[in-house]
């Protein structure tokens, strides 16, 4: 029973590993990925591995492949164009692959394996006084024999998603930022200033439009909010043709 | 009897879908009563009466919806992709159906009672993304298209939280069975001792079904209906149909989490009469009642400052708060060792 659950997942997977390779929408070809990650982690739980099926779950699927189809969908693709870099491109991808492949088979052709050698990790799972599931093996032995390889990891993660960060974050001049706290902060008389026009006169004369104080500390330095002596753009009112008839 | 059902392959086939059957039918039934429990609460909010016309009160609008839906003629649209089209909102349905597989609602009485359970929740509600995300893509429409990636942004920034908080409770229970969870508020619930994580994993809950105020996939203002603006009929009615079944979960897990499960309020005498799934399903109702209450007093969040409260707000706080849970439980030697 569990052999042909075995094979009916393997199978799949196969078939749709092939088909993300295969697939001509980019579109499909993430689905059909998604597809081979569920079977894989069908593959871990009957190996018995459940912790293991249910992370790569969640996070591969819930997460990695929501953002490539994120941006994979939002990729404006021109298959005509795509036809022509195929003609053009195609020597140079078969004699990539080719040498890949003859590596592949100089690699299988002088395996030499080394003697297994079984590490002795007390406590392990199935042990006497061990952890009696996999959770529990598995945390035991990243947390407490490999500790440091794991927190290097977590460590060149962090730094790739800094480097990331920094790579695409760009301030545009014309940016204006919520600043929650300032909003909250902000009464009614800073905003607000109550004045009494005399009759026939326009908001130019007098003085214009203005600005609260709490606008200009949002604005990105150099867009249209910040007043002229700090470097910002003036921000006055011009009177429309005809207004003063 | 007993032997047949226990014993022999036949008899573990049917005694599964009896079980399935028995989770399942009152699950439908409740989404279709709680759409009937929305509107009446929304009109009591807002001192009108509701539905009342359908039977007694009004309780057979639920029915009379569900006959107009299926009747409704299908349309697809011309430069929609068929498969993915009709498959998203079977995806969403069937997502919110399975995870109650390993919901329980007695002691160890669940269908599944696997010892991996918070995260099948976990893993299913992450997946519930996918029939947003292929809806949208799928429809060949921009108010379509511009819903599901909102909703997928919304749901991955939400998730990260709601990772964080289980992470916490965790660390409080030891186990990831969703049973255990339950039996370690014996004494409290977790409601108590982590308060903010519960108003947080409440408020994430809310994104995470794309309720309101966190209802941008939707935004009738904006984008007309969202991510399920091209369908109709009964494939709308899936979506609708998981939407509101994901609702329950939502809430069956903040019950689990922090409401202590089908456990009673106090083990005395008179509470500890009613059974298990009845407090379990007390307290389902009175979160949901919160959801409507929420969705009837609050007006939506705009786009930047939900992906703010998710990544500048809750992330950094229920961070915090997890390792200071790790720090409490490690200094005051109540890290739970035994159970695992």
């Amino acid at each position: 029973m569990t052999q042909i659950v075995f094979y009916v997942f393997a199978a799949v997977l196969l078939l749709s590993a092939t088909m993300v390779i295969s697939a001509r929408n980019p579109v499909h070809s993430v689905l059909f990925l998604i597809l081979a990650f569920f079977n894989a982690a069908g593959l871990f739980l009957i190996a018995g591995a459940e912790f293991l099926s249910m992370l790569l779950v969640i996070v591969y699927v819930g997460a990695v492949a929501v953002l490539f189809l994120f941006v994979v969908m939002m990729l404006d693709i021109d298959f005509t164009k795509m036809r022509e870099g195929l003609q053009r491109y195609a020597p140079f991808g078969a004699a990539v692959g080719a040498v890949l492949f003859a590596e592949l088979v100089m690699a299988f052709l002088h395996w030499h394996q080394a003697p297994v050698r079984v590490m002795p990790i007390t406590g392990g799972l199935g042990q006497p006084g061990g952890p009696h599931t996999n959770t529990a093996a598995l945390g035991n032995i990243i947390y407490t024999h490999y500790l440091l390889p794991f927190q290097a990891c977590g460590l060149v993660l962090l730094v790739a998603m800094i480097g990331a960060i920094t790579l695409t974050l760009r301030e545009r001049p014309t940016g204006r930022r919520q600043l929650i706290d300032r909003q909250h902060a902000r009464r009614r008389e800073d905003t607000l200033e109550m004045l009494t026009l005399p009759l026939g006169n326009s908001v130019v004369d007098n003085g214009g439009f203005r600005r609260p104080d709490t606008y200009y500390g949002t604005a990105v330095p150099g867009s249209w909010g910040v007043p002229e002596g700090e470097g910002g753009k003036v921000v006055k009112a011009v009177p429309a043709e005809g207004d003063h008839a | 009897m007993a032997h047949f059902f226990f014993e022999t392959m036949a008899g573990h086939v049917i005694l599964m879908v009896l079980e399935t059957l028995a989770v399942l039918v009152p699950l439908l039934l409740a989404v279709a009563y709680l759409t009937l429990m929305e509107r009446k609460v929304m009109a009591s909010m807002q001192m009108r009466r509701g539905p009342n016309v359908n039977g007694l009160f009004g309780v057979l609008q639920a029915f009379a919806d569900a006959i107009k839906m299926i009747t409704k003629e299908t349309i697809i649209p011309s430069g929609a992709n068929k498969f993915l089209f009709l498959f998203a909102p079977f995806l969403t349905f069937s997502l919110a159906m399975v995870a109650w597989a390993v919901i329980p609602t007695g002691n160890g009485l669940a269908v599944a009672n696997i010892n991996v359970g918070i995260l099948y929740l976990l893993a299913i509600s992450s997946l519930g993304v996918y029939g947003i995300l292929i809806a949208g893509w799928a429809s060949n429409s921009k108010y379509a298209f511009l819903g599901g990636l909102r909703s997928a942004a919304q749901m991955v920034s939400y998730e990260v939280s709601i990772g964080l908080v289980i992470v916490s409770v965790l660390l409080a229970v030891g186990s990831l069975n969703l049973n255990d969870i339950i039996l370690a508020q014996q004494h409290v619930w977790f409601c108590v001792p982590m308060f903010p994580m519960f108003i947080v994993f409440f408020i994430s809950a809310l994104a995470e079904t794309n309720r309101a105020p966190f209802d941008l996939p939707e935004g009738e203002s904006e984008l007309v209906a969202g991510f399920f603006v091209e369908y109709s009929s009964l494939s709308f009615g899936l979506f609708f149909l998981g939407e509101y079944a994901n609702m329950i979960l939502m809430s069956g897990m903040v019950s689990i989490l922090f409401l202590g499960g089908w456990l009673p309020p106090l083990g005395i005498a008179p509470l500890t009469w009613i059974p298990g799934p009845l407090w379990l399903i007390a307290k389902i109702l009175f979160c949901l009642f919160v959801f409507i209450w929420v969705r009837a007093t609050f007006p939506r969040y705009r786009y930047d400052q939900l992906m703010r409260l998710g990544w500048k707000v809750f992330l950094p706080f229920s961070l915090l708060w997890m390792i200071g849970t790790a720090g409490f439980l490690l200094a005051t030697g109540l890290l739970p060792q035994g159970m695992s």
